[in-house]
């Protein structure tokens, strides 16, 4: 890209070293569990060992009696404000604390108070609760079964475990085109439960003060302003007015989804602050992160793909089973209860298309979230890429060619999809051809021959992955009714340095930089005089947070519009002190210069000065602009992505010898930023692909509920990841960017899945559900007799 | 809850507490000291956000008691810049992008110190085995490696020059 500012001036397309860091290498990060009040209080929280079970009584004497235990709080204690209950993001309730029964695992019970965390640590083993276990429904398919049990016996007209249906597309159209067909293929694919795994926790301080009303909370969220809505809502029958609550989002170490939701921690933490008119902190330990935090995917799906003989792709129909545990906590925008899943025509010219997710209530944490991706994008991905390989070896085509024959060409864009969406931008096949030739495919699948004929176990994988993001256009994308929109606001102080504050929140993305650089990009002021702030419901303005990749798209566009108005008052000072008329201004490198006449010129650091000390008569003073950005589609980010494995034939673990990314997220505001969270995305897309799963036993007990046997990949695991790039801007968005947060957690996965069924091809094997494990591979290859 | 009374040398100053047996080196630092760098991460030494020098050795310091630091040497991320320059590794984190939220930061930072202390010139494996017991959910660890790199290239410089001059 081009570069049109300096690198003093640090615009767009600069590798700027990031704001944020000199705090965090210093140890100086501001994060929740560094917060201490004075007279602060600790909170932790008694959970449930049962999957299903009846609470005949809570006994909280032998806790209260331990010195500095100052209380205990129950469902009980809630249900007298009515707070025992909350709604979730999908219009679903779930329970803050229960009053009749439990229903999963680790479920909050109740709340000890104490002086001290370790004595509240000490007050919840003390605390004693009687339970009567129920049956427990861990498998959705046996959920939706006549004769199940009916888990929400709280809603009274409920006779069954079935949350929602959604479908879309056109059924006749493509149950027709399949019945038609050549050659059809059917895989069923299970993406199982994974969990976000942040390494800081979620936690808040909630500060309540008595006297004037005030609730501040400090709080691990990735959507501060929404967060505080949804208190005044809930809460307002108690006196909690949205004027007087406050929600700080200090620094996150690390959100990925799982930071958006409400969860019961939190609202115990307010309600306790409340009772005891004192600050009350709740750290949740990484156990209770991972056993009781909302999980992401759990989709069970049936991928068809109808094609000519030729490899002409002509129909997909994907039909998927959702589990939701015990309530729909997913945290999608509220018209798409299956969130983008229609986005899983991929990057194919596919002329019919259906699909309907069906979801099921089981003895589970709620949840539904996203684990770095935009809203079921990519269970969407995953389904689409495993069984475009699935028919390529039906075919008995190569992957590469049979993508190249079905990609969308680029003359086509704007494309209107058969699910319904309308693609802004691509060019697929330059994606894959860089790649391609980058990694020298062709080599590598002669050197797979070779070995092949030696008994050695290599495989390929493609994906070519098409992404929607940066949600969204308010016709149709809100949440609880806001739309999702997003905000900026600038301000331009006297000396020409700049304040500029967001409605989004970063946890590590790097927004203090990016934003900055977006601020220098248009107004010429350097990046390094620009101070960003978010996080702050107090002082930033309105805005729906970050997460689904939708920072660049909607807040970043929000801050070049704002800059864009504050340039156009600029110019009128300019044409003032100039004593020109601004059709005879021209705008270059931070000034205004008047045309033909370049030495008659005023800096943006001039023009800002006048604006505070001689404006233009009949002028308002001052130089700032803020910005509600609605945007009018939304992007669509891709990549292709090439993955070659080497499988070891003794113990069925899969090696990733090379792994290239070729992304195109439209234009870039820090490429040097934007390489990292590739990396970081390819790193957790890798993570579900091999290692991460969070299963049940029929009892509903959990595995993979520590990080003793939750594999989260360490640097060993992880291979050196190699990254590429292509442009295509976004036609739409105000600098051509698309967002690029979590292409790659999308379209790692088939590509690591779709290069260990490659490896295994020729034994006949056509999918592995992921994670693939060395067990699951070892299995294999011991059925087809080739083990070592 | 018997207490005991403990001296801990920090970053070379002395501290005196007065510690319940229980707690945690960890919760020491963090709350009895208010030295915030040092994270929690997990409960079950895995993740290595919590990672300090105990004379000299990396320490998960959330699975030491406080009480095992007495009369013993103690560094953390906070002790890693001197006299207001940042240490190599600080540096090299920053200039190549070896972090994002931040919040593994210090673990992998003083890891990555005990490794160069031992081995100025480590090979790529070989950061990769010293931060293994440290999990980074944002960088995917490429950018750490280069880090650890970088910092590693600056030491043997500056000790070049010195043995030079």
């Amino acid at each position: 890209m081009e570069l049109k500012t300096t690198a003093a001036v640090c615009g767009m397309g600069h590798s700027m070293k990031r704001k944020e860091d000199p705090r965090f290498i210093r140890g100086q990060g501001h994060y929740v569990d560094d917060i201490k009040l004075p007279g602060m209080v600790h909170l932790d929280i008694v959970r449930s060992p049962y999957a299903h079970a009846r609470i005949k009584a809570i006994h909280t004497e032998k806790a209260l009696a331990i010195p500095g235990v100052l209380a205990v709080i129950t469902g009980e204690t809630l249900a007298q404000f009515n707070l025992h209950w909350m709604p979730t993001l999908m219009s679903d309730t779930q329970m803050v604390l229960p009053v009749e029964k439990v229903m999963y695992q680790a479920q909050e019970v109740a709340a000890v108070i104490a002086t001290d965390r370790y004595v509240a640590a000490d007050g919840v083993e003390a605390v004693e609760v009687e339970y009567e276990p129920l049956p427990v429904v861990v498998d959705p398919f046996k959920a939706l079964e006549p004769g199940a049990p009916v888990l929400r016996t709280d809603k009274k007209d409920k006779k069954d475990n079935h949350i929602f249906h959604w479908e879309a597309g056109d059924r006749a159209g493509t149950d027709k085109a399949f019945a038609e067909a050549e050659v059809k293929v059917k895989q069923d694919i299970y993406i199982p439960r994974i969990h976000v795994a942040s390494i800081e926790t979620c936690g808040c301080v909630a500060d309540f003060d008595r006297v004037m009303g005030h609730l501040t909370v400090y709080m691990t969220t990735q959507a501060p302003h929404a967060i505080r809505t949804v208190f005044a809502l809930v809460a307002g029958h108690v006196g909690l007015s949205e004027e007087k609550i406050r929600i700080v989002s200090p620094d996150i170490g690390g959100g990925f989804g799982g930071k958006v939701p409400v969860y019961p921690g939190y609202v115990i933490a307010v309600a306790a602050s409340v009772v005891l008119g004192k600050p009350v902190k709740w750290v949740e330990d990484r156990m209770e992160n991972l056993q009781a935090d909302s999980f992401a995917r759990d989709y069970h799906m049936t991928a068809e793909l109808a094609a000519k003989r030729d490899g002409t792709m002509t129909a997909l129909r994907i039909k998927t089973l959702a589990d939701h545990g015990y309530a729909d906590a997913a945290a999608n925008p509220s018209k798409f209860p299956a969130g983008l899943f229609s986005i899983c025509t991929g990057s194919y010219d596919l002329p019919h298309a259906f699909t309907e997710v069906d979801a099921a209530y089981t003895n589970k944490p709620p949840g539904g979230i996203a684990y770095r991706c935009s809203f079921r994008v990519t269970e969407a991905v995953h389904a689409i890429e495993r069984i475009t390989d699935v028919l390529a070896q039906e075919l008995k085509m190569d992957p590469a060619a049979l993508r190249l024959k079905n990609f969308i060409q680029p003359e086509q864009f704007p494309y209107k999809s058969a699910l319904g969406w309308e693609y802004d931008s691509g060019d697929y096949p330059a994606a894959l051809a860089l790649a391609m030739k980058m990694i020298d495919y062709d080599g590598l699948r002669r050197e797979q021959a070779e070995k092949r004929q030696r008994g050695e176990l290599m495989g390929i994988g493609i994906s070519s992955f098409t992404e929607i993001v940066g949600a969204g256009p308010s016709k149709q994308f809100d949440i609880l009714g806001i739309k999702m929109f997003d905000s900026a606001e600038i301000r331009i102080h006297p000396t020409g340095k700049a304040i500029a504050r967001f409605g989004t929140k970063s946890q590590g993305q790097g927004h203090e930089t990016t934003y900055a650089q977006i601020v220098a990009e248009e107004l010429g002021i350097p990046a390094a005089h620009v101070q960003v702030e978010e996080g702050d419901t107090d002082t930033a303005p309105y805005g729906l947070g970050t997460y689904a990749s939708r920072s660049t798209p909607t807040s970043g566009a929000a801050c070049a519009v704002a800059a864009r108005k504050i340039r156009a008052k600029a110019k009128k000072i300019a044409a003032y002190l100039l004593e020109a008329s601004e059709e005879d201004l021209e705008w270059e490198n931070g000034k205004f210069f008047v045309k033909g006449a370049p030495q008659k010129a005023k800096t943006i650091q001039e023009i800002a000065f006048a604006a505070y000390t001689n404006h233009p008569p009949g002028m308002e003073a001052g130089l700032e602009a803020v910005d509600y950005y609605d945007p009018p589609n939304l992007t669509f980010p891709f990549g292709s992505y090439i993955c070659v494995v080497d499988i070891d034939s003794g113990t069925g673990a899969v090696k990733i010898r090379r792994f290239l990314a070729v992304d195109d997220c439209g234009n870039i505001i820090n490429p040097m930023i934007v390489d990292g969270q590739i990396h970081g995305g390819l790193a957790m897309g890798m993570a579900p692909a091999l290692m991460e799963e969070i299963s049940y036993d029929e009892s509903g007990n959990i595995s993979g509920g520590s990080f003793m046997d939750y594999l989260v990949p360490t640097a060993m695991e992880t291979p050196s990841w190699e990254t590429a790039k292509t442009v295509t801007p976004s036609p739409h968005h105000p600098f051509g960017a698309k967002g690029v947060g979590e292409s790659a957690t999308v379209g790692a996965p088939p590509a690591i899945a779709n290069a260990v069924v490659d490896a295994l091809a020729h034994l006949g094997v056509r999918h592995i559900d992921i994670p693939i494990t060395p067990e699951k591979v070892w299995t294999i290859l011991h059925a087809k007799g080739v083990a070592q | 809850m018997s207490t005991h009374k403990i001296k801990v040398k920090i970053q070379g100053v002395e501290r005196e507490a007065e510690v319940e047996s229980r707690l945690l080196l960890v919760h020491l630092l963090r709350e009895s000291l208010s030295m915030t760098g040092t994270h929690i991460g997990c409960d079950t030494t895995h993740c290595g956000a919590c990672t300090v020098l105990l004379d000299g050795q990396p320490v998960k310091s959330c699975t030491v008691l406080a009480v095992q630091a007495d009369g013993r040497e103690v560094m953390t991320v906070e002790g890693l810049e001197q006299e207001g320059k940042l240490h190599p590794i600080q540096d090299g984190f920053w200039q190549e992008h070896g972090l994002q939220c931040g919040f593994c930061t210090p673990g992998m930072m003083i890891a990555s110190y005990a490794l160069l202390q031992r081995n100025p010139d480590p090979s790529e494996l070989e950061i990769r085995q010293a931060i293994s017991g440290n999990l980074c959910r944002c960088t995917g660890y490429v950018n750490i490696v280069k880090a650890v790199q970088h910092a590693a290239a600056a030491l043997r410089a500056t000790k070049e020059r010195s043995t030079a001059a």
